[in-house]
């Protein structure tokens, strides 16, 4: 039934899977090396991705200002080059405070996609492996969670657990929860395809156990797509912190977020201080974008076929 | 250049209040420029409204939102004057009332020519179903504000144009009570038949009858042809035609809509950068009042949990804060303002500055403050303390306080943390006492210690379900009940000064941050609307009319 | 087949039922209490809110209260906000056609810009017109659609002194008033919806371009557009309708921030403002609501498929 939703979604080529399967240096550094010269909008995501993380890494040295220091003294100057972004109604440096947002964002990011991604994993190969009964049951379950309006999980969970300082692991259950039944059901698809190859018959006839079979000969064929909603839901991800935050429901002051600085005073002081507005949201989108072009063209490259929607 | 810009704007806004608004004299504003024109009849005005009322009865109602469309269609027993929202005059009632010699019983005469928007005569009759229905409610029936009444023991009607309240013991703020603006008359025949009709329904004798209501969009009212209010020329009231209350939530949203002229007023209160915006685009057609505002924010430690519950560390964390730094920084940025005790600074119960900067925390030597903030801390053995500051998502004006807050105490060594929740959930918190220190806030629509003392008393008693630092304290309890019964208002005003000392300094139980500051930015076409120190008074929106 | 259709119909029932458990059961776990915060920072004694809290039979047992929600739901009564007191439908059908209508534009104006474009760039794959498109469109993913609406509105009112109207006006009504208020919000939310349903079209397009089928009807020499057209497209068009049908679903409560930026009375702004009242018979209808949109407009899908593509029928 669930098929008919992702029809498209196929199992990866068998060449593609052998490949990902061998993690040989030569092969790798081929790869890569082909997806340079062919991917110009993948080099350019990963670029992106790249400056991201080492901006994230290196916070710390680069930033020229404590994050959450305020200085009334000089509350909403424009940029100059004492504060390269302004400042904003705190007198905090705007520059800094994107820098240490590249952290926020790369916390909630990885860490929602990631989870929820192997979480999806679990159920799809879970439920396209023992089929049956137990299939049903979480084949409705994702159905439960995937009409849910996700505003009211989120709500949920950021009320029940609360947000603030030292919170950020309620933020990120918020945006893994959607995550589950999205990749549960593309990978319930592609695993169905291997769980009647001969290999795993013959694999069950050597009598492995079911959680071995599931996970390591099931799991690693699905690792393609696997990996590719991955990186497509990371930027999503950072994306929904975003919003949420923007709703008074995500990452909260003093932690510098990219959302947060969208959200209320950024927002008010559009027109007196526009670099209040406009650093975040082009971080955000820049962020979001180097993601979603590096993984377009990972799909692209690992499988023109696989599509996820 | 941005800089520069921000630089020149308080002096153009210095020039546009000169020009279009009175300076204010006191809490209440002087005759303005534009009130002394002759007011032109006709015209719908749009307003915004940025929440949408629950039900439509006013009795059990306590938000703004529900004032604002709504209040235009009825009348109250008294009311507060539009040109001095200190004065209380009379709305229906044909004069102020007369007070017995034991000040136990009020007589109050009424107008015998105000209509219901039916047609039928106002009588006593219905003023004592009103008071009936707030005061001593029928099971199943909500009201709010009965306490406030609670010196009544009862209500007649000896003539259709006459109705006496007896009163048990004498009240202070009895009389202000009766100008309430939640108190609308309602029609005792429409009570009778079904005591929750004004939940659903509107019908009063107010200026403006319904027109209609689209939910979570808009309420229309028109002008009422018999409404009994003339003004000082024998004008019929009201001047308008007829009002649209537009509901719009989101704060750049109500921007735009002033800036595109779509509406020309929101009555409850902007932030200085909306202000700011709309100057800008707006230039000579923009009007702004600015006033003290009858709102603040508390400070409150939760006695319940170490180490709150000794004095001292609670002592430390309003003296850590310098009230005066705060105020320079933060009006610039949000809706606060002046430093002030309980009652609102600049209003009638407000201390001199001078006796309130005796009370810890309210000194202007900021460090000095902190230092024995520290000491204070040290001696409590809590030089390392750590907890977390309960906060609601709302921006303005909980955020950038609490910031400043948290900065203040970071400065003496208090590592706090800022624990923000969602409205509903942060309430749920309070009630449960299920925090250490929350930021608190308090809104009324009358200078009245009754009301801003409320949150005082004892937590198991009077107090329940508002006071959130959750002490009981039988000494308190006696000083507020003590300043609630005296009548002379200069020894009144002494024993609030003496509880203000007890509760913020001596035990300091919770404390303001800073006072708001009331902030309308408006279409200058819009003529005879006075700001006053609330949101809630002044609504019937009987003497607005709209100029060229 | 009539077999397989029954089946799918009745699948949507426990999903519906999951969904009611799930609404009831998380709600009441999440802390708050629509008294509570009605009469918030109001000097309002306990007794008020513990009446008001038992006229609304909040003080019953959790299982009283949801066997009370069933019967209701069985006898097609949604019930009362406990918020405004008045009923569910009341407040749903004023706000269900403003959504539904946006919704609506964004999907239409979505395909028109997804469709053409993504079969452009898949014929053109990997020069710089596949790459500028690619481009456009990543950028409508990337961006927040909020950001990009709160910028629209402020070049508008800075620019032309316009901003979009704020009462809604039916399309019945008058149609210049209507989309001069929907064309700004339609256009953020359809640009980011239709790079979701343009990388689709490309990469269905791309698929089918490789096809067997296709490859013959190039060898044999027929012309690259109607190869494109004629087969390529068409094939294409079942994911594409898959995608575009999903996102429609999503579209229709999922405007929170829209709704809120351009001040729109829709669903999803009701359905925030629901949750932070905590109005619990509200929420859960309006989650109901969604959930069964969600569902039937998957169930119509699934049909389209079966009647489109013998295959599965078979299968």
């Amino acid at each position: 039934m669930t098929e008919l939703a992702h029809p498209a979604v196929r199992g990866p080529d068998d060449a593609k899977r052998r490949y990902l399967e061998s993690t040989g240096p030569r092969r790798f550094a081929r790869f890569w090396g082909e997806f340079i010269r062919r991917r110009p909008l993948g080099t350019a995501g990963a670029v992106l991705i790249i400056i991201m993380l080492l901006t994230a890494a290196l916070a710390d040295r680069i930033a020229p200002y404590d994050p959450t220091a305020f200085n009334f003294a000089d509350l909403l100057q424009g940029p100059s080059l004492q504060h390269l972004l302004g400042t904003d109604p705190f007198g905090r440096d705007v520059f800094t405070r994107i820098i240490y947002g590249s952290r926020t964002a790369l916390l909630v990011g990885f860490t929602a996609s990631f989870v929820g991604c192997t979480l999806g994993l679990v159920f799809g190969v879970v439920g396209a492996y023992l089929g049956g009964r137990i299939d049903q049951l979480i084949q409705r379950l994702m159905d439960v969670l995937l009409s849910f309006p996700l505003i009211v999980i989120a709500i949920a969970v950021v009320a029940a657990l609360g947000t603030g300082e030292g919170k950020i692991g309620n933020v990120i259950a918020a945006i893994t929860v959607p995550i589950i039944p999205r990749v549960a059901r593309v990978v319930r698809s592609s695993a169905l395809s291997i769980v009647n190859m001969p290999y795993i018959e013959a694999t069950r006839a050597v009598g492995s156990g079911a959680v071995r079979i599931m996970f390591r000969h099931i799991a690693p064929n699905v690792f393609a797509p696997y990996l590719i909603m991955l990186t497509a839901f990371l930027g999503q991800a950072i994306l929904l912190e975003a919003t949420l935050s923007f709703l008074g429901l995500g990452v909260f002051e003093p932690t510098p977020s990219w959302g947060l600085m969208l959200r209320g005073a950024g927002m008010q002081f559009l027109e007196q201080a526009p670099w209040l507005a406009i650093a975040p949201g082009v971080a955000i989108s820049m962020a979001v974008f180097g993601f979603n072009l590096f993984g377009d063209s990972l799909r692209d490259a690992l499988d023109p076929r696989l599509r996820t929607a | 250049m941005f800089n520069r810009q921000i630089a020149a704007l308080p002096v153009a806004l210095a020039l546009l209040l000169a020009a279009c608004t009175p300076a204010p004299k006191g809490s209440a504003a002087t005759q303005s420029a534009s009130g002394a024109e002759q007011p032109q009849p006709g015209g719908t005005l749009t307003f915004i409204v940025n929440a949408e009322p629950p039900s439509f009865d006013g009795h059990r109602e306590t938000t703004f939102a529900l004032l604002h469309p709504i209040a235009p269609h009825y009348s109250t027993l008294y009311k507060f004057d539009p040109g001095d929202l200190t004065k209380v005059i009379p709305d229906v009632a044909a004069a102020m009332p007369e007070v017995s010699a034991d000040k136990l019983s009020y007589t109050i005469k009424l107008r015998t020519d105000v209509k219901f928007h039916d047609g039928s005569k106002m009588t006593s009759d219905d003023i004592v179903a009103t008071y009936q229905k707030i005061i001593f409610p029928p099971t199943g029936v909500l009201s709010p504000r009965a306490g406030a009444y609670a010196a009544v023991e009862t209500i007649t009607n000896p003539a259709p144009d006459s109705v006496v309240f007896k009163l048990k013991y004498p009240s202070a703020s009895f009389g202000t009570n009766l100008a309430s603006p939640w108190n609308f008359i309602y029609s005792a025949a429409k009570l009778k038949t079904d005591i929750h009709w004004y939940e659903k329904n509107i019908m009063g004798t107010g200026p403006f009858t319904y027109v209609s209501n689209t939910k979570g969009q808009d309420w229309v009212g028109k002008k009422f042809p018999d409404y009994f209010g003339k003004d000082k020329n024998g004008v019929q009231l009201p001047y308008l035609d007829g009002y649209k209350a537009l509901i719009i939530t989101d704060a750049n949203a109500e921007v735009n809509a002033i800036r595109s002229k779509q509406a020309a007023i929101e009555f409850r209160g902007f932030t200085p950068q909306q202000r700011d915006t709309l100057s800008s685009a707006l230039g000579t057609s923009l009007a702004i009042q600015e006033a003290p505002w009858i709102c603040v924010n508390y400070i409150v430690p939760n006695t319940k949990k170490p180490p709150f519950d000794d004095v001292r560390v609670r002592q430390a964390l309003t003296l850590a804060i310098d009230r005066y730094a705060g105020s320079t920084a933060l009006q610039k940025i949000t809706i606060v303002k002046d430093v002030g005790g309980l009652m609102r600074p600049k209003g009638p119960f407000a201390q001199a500055d001078a006796d309130l900067q005796k009370i810890a925390g309210f000194g202007t030597d900021g460090a000095a403050n902190k230092a024995k903030a520290k000491q204070l801390l040290a001696d409590a053995g809590q030089s390392n303390l750590t907890f977390k500051f309960l906060n609601r998502n709302i921006t303005t004006p909980y955020e950038p306080v609490a910031l400043f807050v948290l900065d203040q105490w970071k400065q003496i060594g208090i590592n706090a943390t800022h624990d923000v929740k969602e409205t509903s959930a942060y309430q749920a918190d309070l009630r449960a006492g299920n925090f250490e220190v929350a930021l608190d806030f308090n809104c009324d629509f009358l200078d009245e210690p009754d009301l801003q003392l409320a949150k005082f008393w004892s937590a198991s008693g009077l107090g329940k379900g508002l006071n959130f630092a959750y002490y009981d304290d039988a000494t308190l309890d006696k000083m507020i009940d003590g300043q609630s019964r005296e009548t002379d208002p200069a020894k009144r005003k002494a024993l609030v000064a003496d509880i203000e000392k007890y509760a913020m300094d001596t035990k300091a139980y919770q404390y303001p941050v800073l006072w708001w500051y009331r902030i309308i930015p408006y279409l200058n076409t819009v003529r005879g609307w006075r700001i006053g120190s609330n949101h809630y008074t002044n609504q019937d929106l009987e003497t607005v009319w709209l100029g060229k | 087949m009539r077999r397989y259709v029954a089946g799918r119909l009745l699948l949507m029932i426990p999903t519906l039922i999951g969904v009611a458990i799930l609404t009831f059961v998380i709600m009441r776990a999440v802390p708050g209490d629509i008294v509570a915060l009605k009469y918030a920072g109001s000097p309002v004694p306990q007794s008020i809110i513990d009446d008001e809290r038992h006229q609304l039979g909040l003080d019953k047992p959790m299982w009283e209260q949801f066997t009370d929600w069933m019967g209701e739901i069985a006898r097609f009564d949604l019930g009362t906000s406990l918020w405004t007191g008045h009923s569910v439908v009341e407040e749903i059908e004023v706000r269900f056609p403003l959504s539904l209508e946006l919704a609506i534009i964004a999907t239409l104006l979505a395909v028109l810009i997804a469709i053409p474009l993504g079969v452009v760039a898949a014929v053109k794959q990997d020069t710089w017109v596949d790459y500028a498109i690619r481009l456009f469109s990543i950028g409508g993913l990337a961006m927040p659609s909020f950001w990009i609406g709160l910028l629209m509105v402020l070049a508008t009112i800075t620019f032309f002194g316009w901003a979009p109207p704020l009462v809604f006006t039916a399309i019945t009504e008058d149609p210049i008033a209507n989309l001069s208020q929907m064309i700004l919000p339609a256009l953020s939310v359809g640009y980011r919806y239709s790079a979701v349903s343009m990388r689709m079209t490309r990469s269905t397009v791309l698929e089918v371009l490789r096809e067997d089928y296709v490859r013959t009807a190039r060898a044999k020499g027929v012309s690259e557009s109607v190869v494109v057209m004629r087969h390529a497209l068409r094939n294409a068009l079942l994911p594409v309708i898959t995608v575009v049908s999903l996102e429609f679903a999503f579209l229709i409560g999922g405007l929170v921030v829209t709704e809120q930026v351009f001040n729109l009375n829709g669903i999803g702004k009701l359905l925030v403002d629901a949750v932070a009242h905590r109005d619990y018979t509200l929420i859960q209808a309006l989650v109901l609501l969604l959930a069964a949109v969600f569902v039937i407009i998957n169930f119509v899908v699934d049909m389209v498929y079966v009647v489109l593509d013998p295959r599965i029928r078979y299968s």
